[in-house]
């Protein structure tokens, strides 16, 4: 049976740090992939789309545009996944709001690891604890960046696994920056290559 | 006990100390001696011009005099504030929030005091008003300059962490909150400090002074008690003042943090 797409993500002449203007869109329970060279300006998208830096254009969430949504409400409805985690508290406990022990485990975790130090994580498991504290937001939409360079093989599929599961349960949108042809080709139904201020429909 | 006049003479005996010090980083090439220098002159200077200017106030007890002198103590405080940030505010808030959040602490405890505890006729005598405004905003000044510079180096420093809380649904309050209570604590540490050290270590500037005058300790001790109480009130709240809006003009009204509006190095 073939689904009805429901546009989730509307961008409208999107223009920051003077690139652009670039239009798209994401519908629910859709992954977009978006590649380009390091520097192309593919991290800083997210951000504006985040709504962390100042941009121009309009960027629409189920139609309703985000100058209309709170800011903090509109982060944990769009919500990003920066390619380094930062940790600010003490212990894991301490950077969850309500924390989803079913999402920890499907990241290799049990309950125990609240308790943990933050600064005795290793960056793969920082990694994987980040994607966990923003999946328990329950965004609707996901916006990721490089999310995971830090990780092996295994993890890499887990992680790849859970955004997916994700999605079809939330019918969420994933708009997934890589490096990696392959990874893009697994995860995402369509493509952009994002080049000199360009947005490419990309092959997969 | 009488006041013993100071000569030019004896003025000049402790100048030549300094100028002994200055000959000595020149020799050690520490590189200061030329700023050692300037600000002894200017040190002299300014305090000599304010004697006069003050003989001339006293003289004439007039409101308008006392409020345009105390008007351009607050601007010259909210200068050195500016002055002392590595990363001020660009534009009129640099100079704005330190100048606002002095004029609302300094101006308001001088004015209980004046008001409430000495109770002069008419309020504003300036023998009290000056001197006792001149000691809040010193001390103000500092509890706001180290707040604002421990602030605006930590927003930037720590702009991945705040970031990562507004990312994660916080609001730009909590985002910061953090990092402006500490700001707040470190404004006010030199404050804090020096009432615990008060008498044992140090004794307080003023009350030398009073009792090298010739006033008896024990009224000299009253002021400075006084005095001391006003400025640890006045300090504390200009430094919350100053950080927690220097702290909201941070961030913009879609709650993005803005070092766009601090300047760079």
């Amino acid at each position: 049976m073939k689904e009805r797409n429901v546009i989730q993500l509307d961008i409208n002449n999107l223009v920051y740090n003077g690139i652009g203007p670039f239009n798209f869109s994401i519908d629910q329970n859709e992954c977009l992939g978006l590649s380009g060279p390091s520097g192309s300006g593919k991290s800083l998208m997210l951000r504006a789309l985040a709504d962390l830096d100042p941009h121009d254009g309009r960027v629409s969430f189920g139609g309703v545009e985000a100058t209309r949504i709170r800011p903090e409400e509109w982060r944990r409805r769009v919500g990003l996944l920066p390619a380094e985690s930062h940790w600010w508290g003490d212990t894991v406990k301490d950077h969850f709001r309500l924390p989803d022990n079913s999402l920890l485990q499907q990241v290799g975790f049990d309950e125990s690891v609240l308790n943990w130090s933050v600064s005795r994580l290793s960056s793969g498991e920082k990694q994987r604890l980040a994607i966990v504290r923003l999946l328990a937001n329950k965004p609707d939409v996901l916006l990721l960046d490089e999310p995971t360079a830090n990780l092996d093989k295994t993890n890499i599929r887990k992680v790849e696994e859970l955004f997916d599961r994700y999605k079809r349960e939330h019918r969420a949108s994933i708009f997934w920056v890589s490096h990696d042809p392959d990874q893009i080709h697994r995860v995402a139904s369509r493509c952009y290559f994002l080049d000199h201020g360009q947005l490419l429909p990309g092959d997969r | 006990m009488g006041v013993i006049s100071l000569s030019p003479y004896d003025l000049a005996v402790a100048a030549s100390l300094l100028l002994a010090v200055a000959a000595l980083s020149y020799l050690l090439r520490l590189g200061n001696s030329g700023q050692i220098v300037v600000a002894g002159v200017r040190m002299t200077s300014q305090l000599l011009l304010l004697g006069i200017v003050l003989k001339s106030l006293f003289a004439h007890t007039n409101f308008l005099w006392v409020t345009l002198m105390a008007l351009v103590m607050l601007a010259a405080a909210a200068r050195e504030v500016t002055s002392r940030q590595k990363r001020r505010f660009k534009g009129v808030w640099g100079f704005g929030i330190g100048a606002v959040s002095m004029f609302i602490s300094s101006f308001t405890v001088t004015l209980i005091a004046l008001a409430v505890i000495i109770q002069n006729r008419p309020w504003y005598l300036p023998q009290y008003a000056i001197p006792l405004l001149g000691m809040l905003l010193g001390n103000t000044m500092n509890g706001i300059a180290l707040g604002l510079e421990r602030l605006t180096a930590n927003a930037w420093q720590q702009k991945p962490v705040i970031e990562a809380r507004l990312i994660l649904g916080q609001s730009w309050n909590q985002a910061i909150g953090d990092v402006r209570k500490e700001c707040i604590r470190s404004g006010m540490i030199p404050i804090v400090n020096s009432m615990a050290a008060a008498g044992l270590v140090s004794l307080p500037g003023m009350m030398t002074g009073q009792i090298l005058a010739g006033s008896p300790p024990f009224e000299a001790v009253k002021y400075q008690i006084l005095i001391i109480f006003l400025i640890a009130a006045g300090t504390g709240f200009g430094t919350m003042s100053a950080v927690y809006s220097a702290s909201r003009r941070l961030f913009d009204e879609r709650q993005r943090l803005r070092l766009d509006r601090l300047k760079g190095q």
